[in-house]
């Protein structure tokens, strides 16, 4: 990037910053963090990091896997030959860390006396992601050519090349990975693209070894012109709908899909007070409502923001360490600058994403977050006219937050008023 | 009066173009997400029609503001930029190359397919959106810009149905090589940029060959071209780099298949009935 561009780039983006802190105590950079909506409420969901800088790529895969350890297993294509330096486990902790970073938080903000001048607040609190699991294959037949068998942690590790889709398949359920019989296409096209396959299983006896409790998020790391996300085989094991939540790192500005449309999460609405204590049902209900709108066809934009600094901050920032865990290998490990992330929700299913989601990485760093605002009323006496002004406004106001509610979840009004009632924001007139 | 109105907007293509392009604008500004933006198009249009206006006065040529309009508002449509002033730059870039960039007495390049390549070339903070449009907006465009096909002013539609054929049909063999549902092809051609594209840039008269059989075979080597790009080198934006670096492709043709040039204005509109 040239000088000038960068110049450029700078002065508008602190025209930016210095545009959103003019619009007054209102706005979403006065308040507490009280609650945010990690990944973990979306019962079926994975999450992913995808880390670019140039050609360079990691892909970071979590898996929240329950079931038995011996039916675990992995299948991702890859572009190149993998060597075992450029494979790795990640503590998921980290993973978690940047969900809650991310995820999309609920501001409370105390309205002020009416009467004298009013005081302001500050923020905090996160929370934490989960993920689901992946189809596995089993290795046999000729035709697939084991390329290189390595020890990752609790994992066995195979790289395979095949010229036959079919014959991946037989090797796949030979070794007794459950493979659904139409893998078979999904396969094939990515063995005709010259992909080769990276495949891991669980080593129990490693695993109790090691002792982690649980199946830690494994790393891949390789160089490709492309960088894209392959979902297909994923969706083979889809029963319904399927979540995914994909964290990307880059060096400077928002990653959007260039094959499906980005859609923002809406964003800004005041909610009435009583969502505070079910905030988790309220985003879900927000993005199932969201995503049925658009038939579930684009990736919706939950975070878009860097990393270096974040004023204020809903979670402890992340540190350069955990950056380059996760895969950003050029944030310098002392300082956790130079990193921005985006988060994108995508809910799948057998028929929507027919092709995996290729990305770019593009040059706006204006930023973006899922935020909702919940606004405490003056609970003192207020005995002045503004007082009097005030509190039939607020009736206004809880009305608007009834219907915005509404609008975002789908919820019924009569239950919304009810649950409003409750907390003492009443929607009758005669209060 | 509206006939009188209409008779004016139908007799030159580009009219009905500047409406469809500032159509597609409004939809951005208000249904899509990191989408053109109105003061990118207010920076993208003073550049363009300030640009055309001086070397209009340095070259002695006649000022017309439908093409530059034209140019800015494809600018503004398909380049996103991080700052709006990167749009004017290119504005600049697009009207300069129609004047400086010159071959038998006409521009080579396709002025907001030149701007765009430059700009994604120059690695300031511009990007493609491809995916942006979604797939319900493009079948409405589909339906609207089909229409514009039977006003007879529009007469270069060939190479628009040649390439959008080519690209298709490409689409087509690529899936069945890799042994991909249809879903995916289908997908990939439910473009909204690969429209306007196909509509609005490749089918730009004066860069484009004046025989139709100069046009169809441009049409298909654009498409090819393109195809190999997006495909094999992975080039995101292939559409316009495969039309700016076949550009010279134009009057080539030119001389060897020799055919009436194209006027913006046709002599007469026969029977048009409007």
């Amino acid at each position: 990037m040239t000088r000038l561009a960068s110049a450029v780039r700078r002065a508008a983006a602190a025209a930016a910053i210095a545009g959103q802190l003019a619009v007054g105590p209102a706005d979403a950079f006065c308040g507490l963090y009280v609650a945010q909506a990690d990944a973990k409420l979306f019962n079926t969901a994975s999450k992913v990091v995808l880390a670019r800088d140039g050609d360079q790529t990691a892909i970071t895969m979590s898996s929240d896997y329950q079931g038995d350890a011996k039916e675990f297993a992995l299948v991702v294509p890859v572009p190149s030959f993998i060597q075992r330096q450029q494979i790795g486990v990640v503590d998921a902790a980290t993973i978690d860390h940047i969900d809650v970073y991310s995820a999309p938080r609920l501001v409370e903000m105390q309205d002020p006396d009416p009467c004298p001048p009013p005081p302001s607040n500050v923020f905090g609190s996160v929370s934490g992601a989960a993920f689901p699991t992946r189809g596995a294959a089993a290795p046999g037949a000729p035709r697939v050519k084991v390329e290189a068998n390595y020890d990752v942690g609790e994992y066995d590790v195979s790289i395979l090349s095949a010229e036959d889709n079919y014959g991946l398949l037989q090797w796949l359920k030979a070794k007794g990975y459950k493979v659904p019989a139409d893998a078979a296409a999904v396969l094939g096209s990515y063995i005709r693209q010259n992909m080769r396959f990276f495949v891991a299983r669980v080593n129990l006896d490693r695993m109790k070894l090691i002792g982690a409790g649980y199946l830690r998020p494994l790393q891949v790391r390789y160089a490709s012109p492309r960088f894209l996300l392959p979902l297909r085989l994923g969706k083979l094991n889809a029963r319904g709908a399927q979540d995914l939540i994909v964290f990307a790192l880059t060096r400077n500005g928002r990653v959007e899909a260039t094959n499906y449309p980005n859609v923002k999460m809406p964003s800004g609405m005041d909610v009435p007070l009583y969502i505070k204590d079910a905030f988790g049902p309220f985003y879900k209900a927000v993005f199932d409502k969201a995503a049925e709108r658009q038939n579930r066809r684009p990736v919706f934009v939950e975070y878009a923001g860097s990393l270096g600094n974040c004023d204020p901050c809903s979670a402890r920032p992340m540190t350069g360490a955990e950056l380059n865990e996760l895969g950003a290998r050029w944030v310098d490990e002392t300082a956790a600058k130079g990193a921005y992330v985006t988060r994108l929700h995508v809910r799948y299913d057998a028929q929507s994403f027919p092709e995996d989601i290729a990305f770019e990485e593009t040059a706006d760093a204006s930023g973006y977050q899922a935020r909702y605002i919940l606004r405490r009323p003056f609970a003192g006496a207020a005995n002045c006219p503004a007082g009097k002004a005030y509190r039939s406004a607020l009736r206004r106001a809880f009305q608007t937050q009834a219907d915005a509610l509404a609008e975002l979840t789908g919820w019924a009004s009569d239950e919304i008023g009810a649950r409003m009632n409750l907390t003492g924001q009443s929607l009758s007139s005669s209060n | 009066m509206i006939g009188r109105m209409g008779k004016a907007l139908l007799r030159d293509v580009r009219h009905i173009q500047i409406v469809a392009l500032s159509v597609f604008l409004v939809i951005q500004f208000g249904w899509i997400d990191f989408g053109a933006t109105p003061a990118g198009v207010a920076c993208a249009l003073g550049a363009c029609l300030l640009t055309q206006t001086l070397a209009c006065r340095i070259t002695g040529a006649p000022f017309d503001w439908r093409s530059p309009a034209i140019t800015a508002l494809s600018i503004a449509l398909l380049l996103r930029a991080s700052t709006p002033l990167w749009l004017a730059a290119a504005g600049m870039v697009g009207i300069g190359s129609k004047f400086m960039l010159r071959i038998d007495g006409r521009h080579v390049f396709n002025p907001s397919g030149f701007a765009i390549v430059v700009m994604l070339l120059s690695g300031a903070g511009v990007w493609i959106s491809p995916g942006q449009w979604g797939t319900l907006v493009w079948f409405a465009a589909l339906a609207g810009l089909l229409a514009t096909l039977i006003l007879p002013s529009a007469r270069r539609a060939d190479i628009t149905l040649a390439f959008l054929a080519s690209f298709g049909a490409l689409l087509l063999w690529r899936a069945r090589l890799l042994g991909d549902p249809f879903a995916i092809p289908l997908h990939q051609a439910s473009s909204g940029a690969l429209l306007v594209f196909a509509f609005f840039m490749i089918s730009d008269p004066p860069t484009t060959p004046n025989s139709r059989l100069g046009r169809v075979v441009f049409a298909f080597s654009v498409a090819a071209v393109a195809h190999g790009l997006a495909f094999s080198e992975q080039v995101r934006p292939a559409l316009y780099f495969a039309l700016i670096a076949l550009a010279p492709l134009t009057p080539l043709f030119n001389r060897l298949l020799p055919a009436p040039a194209f006027q913006w204005r046709p002599v007469a509109l026969e029977g048009t009935g409007v």
